[in-house]
């Protein structure tokens, strides 16, 4: 199966600079992702993930290299990314929320009304539509985000840890939706997470960093089939073994971020 | 241990105990004026306080009704609310524009706070004599003033309110594509509302103090007028019929600025 490549990353490097001081955040990444991949990059904290998908979402500037998404359509934006939790904006109501990107880009009413249904039913909120986000739990805050960034109809999607601050219960949950929306719409996504479990369970490859200067180091791919159950994974013995991989890259990162 | 029989019964024992409490508090807030005002009746009755200077409130109440019925009464509080209310409208909208650009563009922040910063601790009372000579002594000289004083409170609180806004937003605005018209209107003026209607509500007390003083200095009507007048010729019920009035707009402006605050900001 070989599919087109959507988002094409080149010796993508940022340095922050501060009296007298730089800090070398990543360093010479260079990356392909295919379309309707779902990528996920694991790293400790701090190790520049989070700088990496703030440039790819145009919030940031690299200092040298470049990156490149391929447009599929003139009228779809590049990107569109779900944010870590506080990034629902609290004086729209839950519907206005999910309108926001369509809103911003001036599309006709009804067009924006349309998706806009269509995605507050995807993620079960039709029934909260007219309630503004302190009604909300955080689960339900997270599940605005993610139907606001699909409903933008993006080339691609970015998401910032976006389940980080749930309970085990409901971030499986929101997994599970995110995966049964993802399988419909085919969309490419690049996905920030330190939870092993949830990288495993997600991704179609999984990317690990190490911290200062962020570089990718090791890349595993997860060939599981799809639909899968968290049972699948705690089943399969190959799974087991990619998790200890990961976790002792993990564990050696941390430690050497201490001495 | 002792056991309590049923929680259920406990618990609405303890909700009991609880709504009574709130009851007594509510009660209280209402019965603190009337309070005062009994003990004033009393002194001022029974002689304790002067009558020619503290005259009791039963006496002012009928001079209110006087006042009222001969239209005098009438004339005045039409003219202090028209200049309060057009002041306040001439004070709070360039506030609000002025402050909503000076918190979402830095250059203008820095060229303008000085300036700001330097203006605000001078009265506009002070510069009532220079407002006379430039707008005379019609009712834009009261006007400006008012203007004047509600503006500071207003522009700084709505700078504030811009700068307070959590960046996440603003990464979110940017990150879906918005405008500079809809960063404005979207993002900036909904999201510093809250601390911009404190400054509001706070101009709303100044627009009051300063009216007063103004009409005592330099007015031929309103209600600092009259208590000012009414002071002079030594008629003090009249005097505080005025200032009674002052402290029941006070109190009715305060309340329907709350009610906007409600009103405007369902998501609080």
């Amino acid at each position: 199966m070989s599919r087109n490549t959507k988002i094409v990353i080149r010796d993508l490097t940022k340095v922050f600079y501060k009296k007298e001081q730089s800090i070398t955040a990543i360093r010479n990444i260079s990356l392909d992702i295919k379309e309707g991949e779902f990528v996920c990059i694991v790293g400790p904290s701090g190790c520049g993930k989070t700088t990496l998908l703030r440039i790819l979402a145009g919030l940031e500037k690299q200092s040298s290299g470049g990156f490149r998404i391929e447009k599929s359509s003139m009228h779809r934006p590049n990107q569109s990314m779900v944010f870590q939790e506080r990034g629902v904006l609290p004086w729209l109501t839950v519907r206005e929320n999910v309108a926001f990107g369509l809103r911003m880009r001036h599309l006709p009413k009804e067009q924006i009304q349309e998706r806009t249904n269509f995605f507050l039913s995807k993620v079960g909120l039709t029934k909260f539509a007219h309630m503004y986000p302190k009604e909300l739990s955080g689960g339900m805050k997270q599940r605005v985000s993610i139907a606001r960034a699909f409903a933008n109809d993006p080339e691609i999607l970015l998401m910032d840890e976006p389940f980080g601050a749930l309970d085990e219960q409901n971030r499986h949950i929101l997994q599970e939706e995110l995966l049964s929306i993802w399988s419909e719409t085919k969309k490419t996504v690049l996905f920030i997470t330190h939870s092993i479990d949830e990288a495993l369970y997600l991704s179609d490859r999984v990317l690990l960093m190490s911290a200062q200067p962020g570089q990718i180091v090791q890349e595993l791919q997860i060939d599981l089939p799809r639909p899968r159950t968290l049972k699948d994974i705690r089943a399969n013995p190959d799974m087991a073994e990619q998790f200890l991989a990961i976790w002792q890259h993990l564990q050696t990162e941390v430690q050497q971020s201490r001495s | 241990m002792k056991d309590l029989k049923n929680p259920v019964e406990t618990e609405k024992q303890e909700w009991r105990k609880q709504k009574n409490q709130q009851r007594l508090k509510t009660g209280l807030t209402v019965f603190s004026p009337l309070f005062l005002l009994l003990i004033w009746q009393f002194l001022s009755q029974s002689g304790l306080i002067d009558a020619r200077f503290f005259p009791p409130p039963t006496a002012i109440v009928s001079t209110f009704a006087q006042l009222l019925a001969s239209g005098e009464l009438f004339y005045h509080i039409n003219s202090s609310l028209f200049r309060i209310v057009a002041g306040f409208l001439l004070g709070v909208i360039p506030g609000i524009l002025i402050g909503l650009c000076m918190g979402l563009y830095a250059p203008v922040r820095h060229f303008l706070s000085p300036l700001i910063m330097a203006l605000m601790p001078i009265p506009t009372l002070a510069l009532l004599p220079i407002i006379l000579i430039i707008f005379g002594i019609g009712e834009g000289s009261k006007v400006v003033t008012i203007a004047g004083s509600v503006f500071f409170p207003v522009v700084i609180n709505t700078v504030a309110g811009v700068v307070s806004i959590d960046s996440i937003y603003l990464d979110v605005a940017k990150n879906y594509g918005a405008s500079k018209k809809d960063f404005f209107l979207k993002i900036a003026f909904p999201g510093s509302l809250p601390v911009m209607l404190e400054g509001i509500q706070m101009g709303q007390a100044i627009a009051l103090l300063t009216i007063v003083a103004a009409e005592m200095m330099g007015a031929r009507s309103g209600i600092g007028y009259m208590i000012w007048t009414s002071y002079s010729a030594f008629l003090l019920k009249e005097m505080f019929v005025g200032l009674i009035l002052i402290s029941f707009f006070g109190y009715l402006f305060s309340l329907l600025l709350r009610g906007l605050q409600r009103k405007l900001l369902p998501w609080r």
